[in-house]
């Protein structure tokens, strides 16, 4: 909690999904969001690191190698929080459901990965709710890795968790990086009662499961 | 998570050797016990005399021999021109501005105050975690989270807190700036237009928030209300307390 009670009863539901990058969430969530707006419920998007107003200082800090584990987290924390009061709240309130492709969970994993506090992290995002339902795409670590880096993309310094340096290789450092999240992962499973989705599965297997967990967990006809 | 360091935990009377401590779990991979430097902090409102003294502290310091650092609120390379800018034009909502204000605050304490310290600095802080986090209970925030946001801070050597009537302070900023600070008047969370009585009320909450923190974080109140050179000499005198080793006898209540 920081400026505003997350105990005030709020009409919206909020719908995360979390897993590693090459778990297939985005897509998931992508396909339950069309489900849910062909099927004529109020739904709102919400992206992980997509505000506008403190993108600059996350550019800068990125390109020239300032930040350290602590204001990493920080400087999402605060791009997080401008998104959180300005769009999810509000939507919130409004009686939303709001899917969100990746939450605050992504920070503990990775900011955990660098070094932060477990416990500290914890507590800087309690201003925010925690979601009604969490699904969490497991997806064997190799399988993941492959999914991503078949294509050979070209990886960002940060996001290969070069800072953190466990190889000066990137394509190993992401390896290593990711193993770490998906360890972070694991332990919140129960921590944060996430639902697992079994992500080797077809896609059209996961989102069936997808959409049935959902409608036992809301009552979907009070968001039309 | 525990935010105020167990006093039984070092010595307070030997603040001369005392090692460096975090407020709380502190940040990653770095020992406090290795940081040689001071850390001292001077807290107060605009009008306090806050500049004024921490000018005259680092003269005397310079002069006597030791290096000193400069560090204040929104100075940080990462966000601080962000972050000025974001004032400007109220866009931020709450909790976005305050952890800017962390960013920046922990930026600077990385980047900045740490190194200078393991270097044997003396770090002369124009503001520090207590006017962040008193501009934000003020405004509404949960102190328990505030104080874990900063449980990352170093613990200072001393800090100096220059308390000075409102009316004073609001006679100050008219002659130096021929008008009040809109966030200095807290204007953002106030009904009434009158500045200077938002300004008034403002001050007081704050000092309201400082005296309540003095219980838990243990630092010095000046009298601000007196001459420059008389709380000028009462902070070096203080200060050199905490530079020199001093013999057990000094009372407790002295550093208390």
């Amino acid at each position: 909690m920081a400026f505003t009670s997350t105990n005030k009863e709020l009409s919206g539901r909020l719908i995360a999904v979390e897993g590693l990058d090459g778990s297939g969430k985005s897509t998931q969530i992508y396909l339950l969001k069309r489900w849910l707006e062909l099927e004529g419920y109020k739904v709102f998007f919400t992206e992980w690191n997509s505000s506008a107003i403190v993108k600059n200082a996350t550019k800068k800090g990125k390109k020239r190698q300032l930040l350290t584990p602590t204001t990493f987290s920080l400087i999402h924390s605060t791009d997080f929080a401008d998104r959180y009061e300005r769009q999810i709240l509000p939507v919130l309130h409004a009686g939303y459901l709001v899917l969100a492709d990746r939450y605050f969970y992504t920070a503990f994993a990775r900011d955990v990965v660098r070094g932060c506090d477990r416990e500290w992290i914890r507590k800087l995002y309690s201003y925010a709710r925690s979601p009604d339902v969490t699904f969490f795409f497991n997806v064997p670590l190799d399988i993941a890795l492959s999914r991503i880096l078949d294509g050979r993309p070209r990886l960002k310094y940060h996001e290969a968790g070069m800072d953190l340096g466990f190889s000066s290789d990137l394509y190993e450092s992401f390896k290593i990086f990711q193993g770490h999240i998906y360890e972070e992962y694991l332990r919140m499973v129960d921590e944060f009662s996430f639902i697992k989705i079994d992500a080797t599965k077809p896609p059209d297997v996961q989102q069936q499961g997808v959409r049935n967990l959902l409608q036992e967990r809301i009552d979907l006809p009070r968001y039309k | 998570m525990t935010t105020i360091p167990d006093k039984s935990s070092y010595d307070l009377k030997d603040v001369a050797n005392r090692s460096k401590l975090f407020y709380g779990n502190g940040l990653p991979h770095i020992n406090p016990a290795l940081l040689q430097g001071k850390l001292i902090v001077v807290e107060g409102s605009d009008g306090s005399g806050r500049s004024s003294q921490i000018a005259l502290l680092r003269d005397w310091l310079e002069r006597l021999g030791y290096a000193t650092l400069n560090v204040g609120l929104k100075r940080s390379t990462l966000v601080g021109p962000e972050l000025e800018e974001a004032k400007q034009g109220n866009v931020l909502s709450p909790t976005t501005l305050s952890l800017f204000y962390a960013t920046d605050f922990a930026d600077q304490l990385e980047n900045k105050i740490i190194p200078a310290l393991r270097s044997g600095f003396i770090v002369l802080a124009d503001r520090y975690i207590y006017t962040l986090m008193a501009r934000d209970i003020v405004r509404g925030a949960d102190p328990e989270w505030i104080r874990s946001v900063y449980s990352i801070a170093l613990v200072p050597d001393a800090v100096f807190y220059l308390a000075v009537s409102p009316r004073i302070l609001a006679e100050r900023n008219f002659q130096k700036n021929a008008m009040l600070d809109y966030w200095e008047s807290g204007m953002d969370i106030q009904r009434s237009g009158d500045m200077f009585e938002c300004f008034i009320s403002y001050q007081r909450m704050i000092q309201k928030e400082f005296r309540a923190m003095q219980a838990l974080y243990d630092f010095e109140t000046i009298n601000g209300n007196r001459s420059i050179r008389t709380i000028s000499q009462e902070l070096k005198a203080k200060t050199e307390f905490i530079l020199r080793p001093q013999p057990l006898q000094i009372q407790e209540g002295a550093i208390m």
